[in-house]
């Protein structure tokens, strides 16, 4: 063998060896959050904490983490903030191809179709986990995409460091056909939760009706 | 009647109890060996909460005691009454749980012995269990459980109390242990925050509740669960199977066949 600079990985133990100490560099930099969502009977509301950490530090205090995506759609992340942020810009500009394309209004099922086909061709290694929740000619739906690429149909959802606070509310709460007052306090008392239990979690609560 | 309490009766008995009793603790003392060192808990018991409230303290846990995944010992009590000012909650290994009880129950019987009237209070209790556990955890051998105490100090006040496997030890309005930390112990200190002067019948309700939402959420629990509380005037310890009686089991079943649907 001559002598060649540069790692030479031969046997499949040393590229084991090898991955799970990169892996050991790499570690991603979550957000930190409480995000949650809820159908109620005219609609879907989506809430978020406002906080973005960087490991033990609040880089910024006050950061949307409600996204975009179309007129009647909208999508909360939790993961890694540079993640979710050009994950769902990447989703709005298609969604916005789409309807061009077609004429019509945008659907959410559209939308979570894109989202986990791009995650999971990237295995997990995207670390966004989405709330994503709008109404449109089939009615008011609410999914949860998570970083592997799975997603889950719910009537209410909570994601991020701070979801068992979170879901602790809504399944103390929950109940089907609320109206718009009744399901955005349970949602202002979820983020709330996740705000006051969780430390990853912190500063204001943001909210959004979709109807 | 008069020969029942001539002190000859009684002085070679007390010698004898203490040898026993001096027995039970050598075991503590012995040099132990690494290879039986607890490595991993075996058969587990889920979350313990607690609230304390301005008449008496609650505890609540639930009767199983898991097998990895298996939900083995659907039956189990969880909760123990140690004294007439203690009650103590674990969570963790049930083996090592039922050799905590086992030392406790021996404190009181050494209470009983000395023949004072003193019984050691939930706050001497919990010290004691704090040092217990953190020697344990020295010497690499730990209890792998986090035990509830709670009950009255010798003034008569509440008193509610965790302890760590690793000695981690403190006081609380409210406490809750694994699980319930992250789901039941925002409900509780929400609860608190809205009625700082909580009832012992009130402080029920919100366990009720708690231990609900923790059936939901998390896989290591069952729906029967226990609950021992502690009244200021009245010294009364009763448990019962909570969610069955109250209905919240009713309130559960359609809520859950219609997230199915």
């Amino acid at each position: 063998m001559r002598n060649r600079k540069g790692l030479i990985l031969k046997t499949a133990d040393e590229m084991l060896s090898w991955k799970s100490r990169a892996l050991l560099f790499l570690k991603a930099r979550s957000t930190g959050t409480t995000i949650c969502g809820v159908i109620f009977n005219e609609g879907v509301v989506l809430g978020a904490d406002t906080r973005a950490t960087g490991g033990s530090i609040v880089c910024d205090l006050n950061c949307e983490k409600i996204h975009y995506i179309a007129d009647n759609i909208y999508c909360c992340g939790a993961g890694t903030a540079a993640d979710t942020e050009f994950t769902t810009r990447m989703v709005e500009s298609k969604m916005q191809l789409l309807k061009l394309r077609t004429g019509r209004e945008g659907r959410v099922i559209s939308a979570l179709r894109m989202l986990k086909q791009y995650l999971f061709r990237y295995q997990g290694y995207i670390s966004a986990a989405l709330v994503l929740g709008g109404v449109d000619v089939t009615g008011p739906a609410l999914y949860t995409v998570y970083p592997h690429g799975s997603t889950d149909k719910l009537p209410y959802v909570t994601m991020g460091s701070g979801s068992l606070a979170a879901m602790s509310v809504f399944e103390d709460n929950y109940k089907v056909g609320m109206n718009e007052e009744e399901a955005k306090k349970m949602v202002r008392d979820a983020i709330r939760a996740g705000i006051v239990n969780d430390l990853g979690s912190g500063s204001n609560v943001d909210i959004t009706v979709i109807k | 009647m008069a020969g029942m309490y001539s002190t000859h009766m009684h002085t070679p008995r007390l010698v004898d109890m203490k040898e026993r009793v001096a027995d039970f603790w050598k075991d503590e003392a012995t040099v132990s060996n690494p290879r039986k060192h607890t490595l991993q808990p075996i058969v587990t018991g889920t979350s313990v909460l607690g609230i304390k409230c301005v008449d008496g303290v609650v505890i609540a846990a639930d009767t199983l005691g898991s097998y990895g995944s298996l939900a083995r010992f659907r039956d189990i009590s969880r909760l123990m009454k140690v004294n007439a000012s203690t009650i103590v909650g674990g969570f963790g290994d049930y083996a090592d749980f039922q050799f905590i009880m086992k030392l406790l129950k021996q404190q009181t019987i050494d209470d009983e012995v000395i023949g004072d009237g003193v019984y050691r209070d939930a706050a001497s209790i919990h010290n004691w269990l704090r040092c217990v556990m953190y020697n344990r955890r020295s010497r690499m051998n730990p209890l792998w459980n986090t035990v509830v105490v709670a009950g009255r100090d010798y003034s008569g006040k509440p008193y509610l109390g965790y302890v760590d496997k690793i000695g981690v030890s403190f006081e609380g309005n409210s406490v809750a242990t694994g699980f319930g930390s992250y789901i039941a112990q925002p409900m509780m200190r929400k609860a608190m925050e809205e009625n700082p002067n909580m009832t012992v019948q009130q402080a029920k309700e919100v366990m009720a509740r708690c231990l609900k939402v923790l059936f939901y959420r998390d896989c290591r629990s069952l729906i029967d669960s226990k609950l021992e509380w502690l009244q200021k005037r009245r010294i009364v310890f009763r448990n019962r199977f909570l969610l069955k009686q109250t209905g919240l089991l009713e309130q559960i079943l359609p809520v859950m066949s219609n997230l199915i649907n």
